[in-house]
């Protein structure tokens, strides 16, 4: 088959367990994570991606692929089911020197080299499907351009006390990267990586393969190629991002990025019509309020019925909230059905569980002495719990109680 | 029993526009808004594709942009095919013969398109019934019967208003039509058509061939009042719930009827989705002082107001102190700060400023038109 050739082509890391998201990742990839009232987390890199003229995406799974496999399909809802490049799903597999799996991010771009060659292009964006955030990519590959640079990594300012946290970038006033370290005790900057990389790729492939045939390496971004780039004094540049950006790799990063979603101040417009963030929908009618419902500060989803108290929620597709029921400040996943007089409080509730009556799911803080005892509740997916069960705050139910 | 996918169906888009003037001003009967996010176009074409129907053209006289916009390929539908599939069906499609004056000559204008089909049955459907229907009995129905033409009606009480617009069909006990009542003065129980036929796709193309040799044009007075007699029709009564839009109030009612728990579940069933174009906006969003109380509520809506009893398309803003009260909102209008709207209809991307208060009655339900700033 002939291959056009494509300028820039995106790689979406999208393998990863995401294991402290604990029972929402037990039978999905992180990527796949609900997010938003009608998001999955994917959908934000996918429709970056497009919105930034970017229509070849390989998306690299591993992990539980089941309902990302099928949530992307051909990548229609995103407008990447194209003649020419489109989306392209890419899980490990066996070859002739024997099976592998995908041992760390850049091992797992080596091992579709293939894929990426098919389009010779100029460049590859690297992209994971771990974060909420808007992005302009062509505006980084210009960058990219202008600096002549082998690799520009997205950098955002974060506060220095939360620095070790990240993989810190030094950086001299004209962007260009001089030191780099990976979560470091004492940071000597606050700019922290964001794990997007454009990378020219005839440089990256160098790399990834001399990478591969060093045994010792682990075979990852941050770890051996950005280190190996720098000590070969290659040029790298730093570019600023201060746009919204969150990690929704942990339970309280997760409920937190959801609520940011009600927060006015939050400049995160999922309603802009310039920057769509496309998502697979479900195919259900207009969410019903019943005459019975009270619903404040919340997002709801199409497919709702909801006849009890909605406070500081979101509710994704297809969620029933019966009679006298209370969800606040929680995040109810689809399909799920909350009974008669069930009360979540400061919780998420995975897709298609059933809370039962007068069960009580969660805590306010306030009503808690012992603050460290304190923290949101999660019930994962497809979990019934019974009629006046409780579970804690900080509780992760995994299994029907 | 013939295979589904061996049945062509055929959507009339523009028919029945004169009983809906205000919202078929600048769109097509098929793509006037419904139930907050659908098109009346998507009942009909929904119920097809549900009952395993594969190819479908959409037959359009005028006004069709907005229906193509909402169409696009099909693919909504699981109808962007390869082969068959979805096909819109413009006027001048065959000949210059200009726009058609009835079903018979909307048919001569796609006469090729039949044939090609291949098809063994046909499937006609207009745009201006309210329903999600199976259509696999109709069918059993037909071949059970030795039917020339199955006409499918409903029951109901009616008054001779809305029976002046309907056709209304007389049916024996062994389900014969035995006459067909064309814009009758007549009130109480009735049986009105809902303008859905069945018919072998060679009996079809044969009656558009002969009305094209003697220049006729009306299919319910031309072939079933005039020929009823030489065909063998028969009545199919469907059960299910319908609602035939022919007047603003009962449009307005049939809205209305979607607050219905059970009928809304019926219409809008999981396992029979009535399908529509996806325009990926946020979920909608309840603000401090929201206070909604039985009604249906779109995507993108930002909701800072007092909702009752009505229906919000997608992108509906209702400000802080407004109040909206049995009426429906199309997709995009904002009913400012204090603005009241009651026992309304507002069309797409209007305003109502604020402060204003504009009430209608149930009966007669107020109209702002699209785009308009009141």
């Amino acid at each position: 088959m002939n291959h056009i050739k494509k300028e820039c082509v995106a790689m979406l890391l999208a393998g990863g367990q995401g294991s402290r998201l604990y029972a929402l990742t037990q039978d999905m990839a992180k990527p796949a994570v609900p997010y938003g009232g009608k998001y999955r987390i994917i959908d934000f890199p996918l429709s970056n991606c497009v919105n930034s003229g970017i229509d070849t995406v390989g998306v690299l799974t591993q992990y539980q692929p089941l309902v990302l496999n099928e949530y992307i399909g051909n990548g229609q809802p995103w407008g990447l089911d194209r003649a020419h490049g489109g989306v392209h799903v890419l899980p490990p597999y066996e070859t002739a020197a024997g099976k592998a799996w995908y041992s760390g991010t850049a091992n797992a771009i080596y091992q579709n080299i293939g894929f990426i060659d098919r389009y010779s292009p100029e460049y590859v964006v690297i992209l994971s499907g771990d974060h909420i955030y808007k992005m302009d990519y062509s505006k980084m590959v210009d960058f990219h351009k202008e600096h002549e640079a082998d690799a520009t990594i997205a950098v955002l300012e974060v506060p220095w006390e939360e620095a070790p946290r990240f993989g810190i970038m030094s950086a001299n006033p004209d962007g260009t990267i001089y030191e780099f370290a990976e979560k470091p005790k004492e940071p000597k900057s606050n700019l922290a990586s964001m794990g997007i990389y454009v990378f020219t790729w005839s440089k990256l492939r160098k790399y990834l393969i001399d990478n591969e045939n060093d045994e010792g390496a682990t075979k990852d971004f941050g770890k051996n190629i950005i280190p190996a780039m720098l000590d070969n004094k290659e040029k790298m540049v730093a570019y600023h991002f201060d746009g919204y950006w969150k990690d929704v790799g942990t339970i309280d990063s997760l409920w937190e990025a959801n609520m940011d979603v009600l927060d006015p101040k939050v400049p995160l417009d999922l309603l802009d019509d310039s920057w769509k963030i496309y998502s697979r929908n479900p195919v259900m009618p207009p969410h019903y309020a019943g005459p019975n419902s009270q619903i404040q500060n919340s997002m709801v989803a199409e497919g709702c019925e909801i006849n009890g108290m909605v406070d500081f929620a979101v509710l994704f597709a297809g969620v029933v909230i019966e009679e006298g029921a209370i969800v606040r400040d929680s995040i109810i996943m689809p399909n799920t059905v909350i009974k008669k007089g069930a009360v979540i409080e400061y919780s998420i509730v995975g897709e298609n569980c059933v809370i039962g009556e007068g069960a009580h799911i969660g805590e306010r803080p306030e009503l808690i002495e012992d603050k460290s005892s304190w923290g949101v509740a999660v019930i994962g997916h497809n979990v019934n719990v019974s009629d006046k069960a409780v579970a804690p705050p900080k509780a992760m139910i995994s299994k029907d109680i | 029993m013939a295979s589904m996918g061996n049945v062509l169906g055929l959507i009339f888009a523009n028919m029945h526009e004169e009983n809906l003037p205000e919202l078929t001003k600048a769109r097509a009967m098929a793509s006037v808004p419904f139930g907050a996010r659908y098109r009346l176009v998507d009942f009909p074409l929904s119920s097809m594709v549900n009952s395993g129907m594969t190819q479908v053209g959409i037959i359009t006289q005028a006004k069709y942009y907005s229906l193509m916009d909402h169409l696009g390929m099909g693919s909504e539908w699981d109808l962007a095919r390869k082969t068959g599939g979805l096909h819109i069906l413009p006027p001048y499609g065959r000949s210059d013969n200009g726009v058609y004056r009835g079903r018979l000559e909307a048919l001569a204008g796609a006469a090729e398109f039949i044939h090609e089909s291949g098809a063994e049955y046909v499937i006609m459907a207009d745009s201006n019934v309210v329903a999600n229907m199976d259509f696999k009995p109709i069918i059993e129905f037909h071949e059970k019967k030795g039917a020339d033409i199955t006409c499918v009606y409903g029951r109901g009480v009616y008054s001779s208003e809305r029976a002046s617009k309907f056709t209304v069909l007389c049916v024996d006990d062994n389900d014969a039509v035995y006459d067909v009542l064309s814009r009758p003065a007549i009130s109480g129980e009735m049986n009105p058509a809902l303008n859905i036929y069945v018919t072998k796709r060679e009996f079809l193309e044969n009656i558009i061939r002969e009305s094209e040799c003697r220049s006729l044009y009306s299919f319910e007075t031309d072939i079933l009042q005039h020929k009823l007699h030489d065909f063998k029709v028969f009545g199919y009564k469907y059960d299910g719930y319908f609602e035939i839009i022919d007047s603003m109030k009962s449009y307005y009612k049939a809205n209305q009827d979607m607050m219905n728990r059970d009928v809304c579940h019926e219409v809008f069933s999981l396992d029979k989705p009535i399908y529509t174009k996806v325009r990926d906006v946020a979920p909608a969003k309840y603000g401090i002082d929201a206070n909604v109380k039985g009604s249906l509520i779109a995507d993108g809506c930002i909701i800072d107001g007092t909702v009752e009893n009505s229906v919000l398309f997608r992108g509906v803003v209702v400000g802080k102190g407004a109040v909206v009260r049995n009426s429906i909102v199309m997709q995009g209008t904002v009913i400012e700060e204090k603005a009241s709207f009651i026992n309304g209809i507002a069309d797409k991307d209007a305003a109502l400023t604020k402060n204003r208060t504009i009430t209608g009655s149930m009966d007669y339900p107020v109209f702002i038109s699209k785009g308009a700033n009141v």
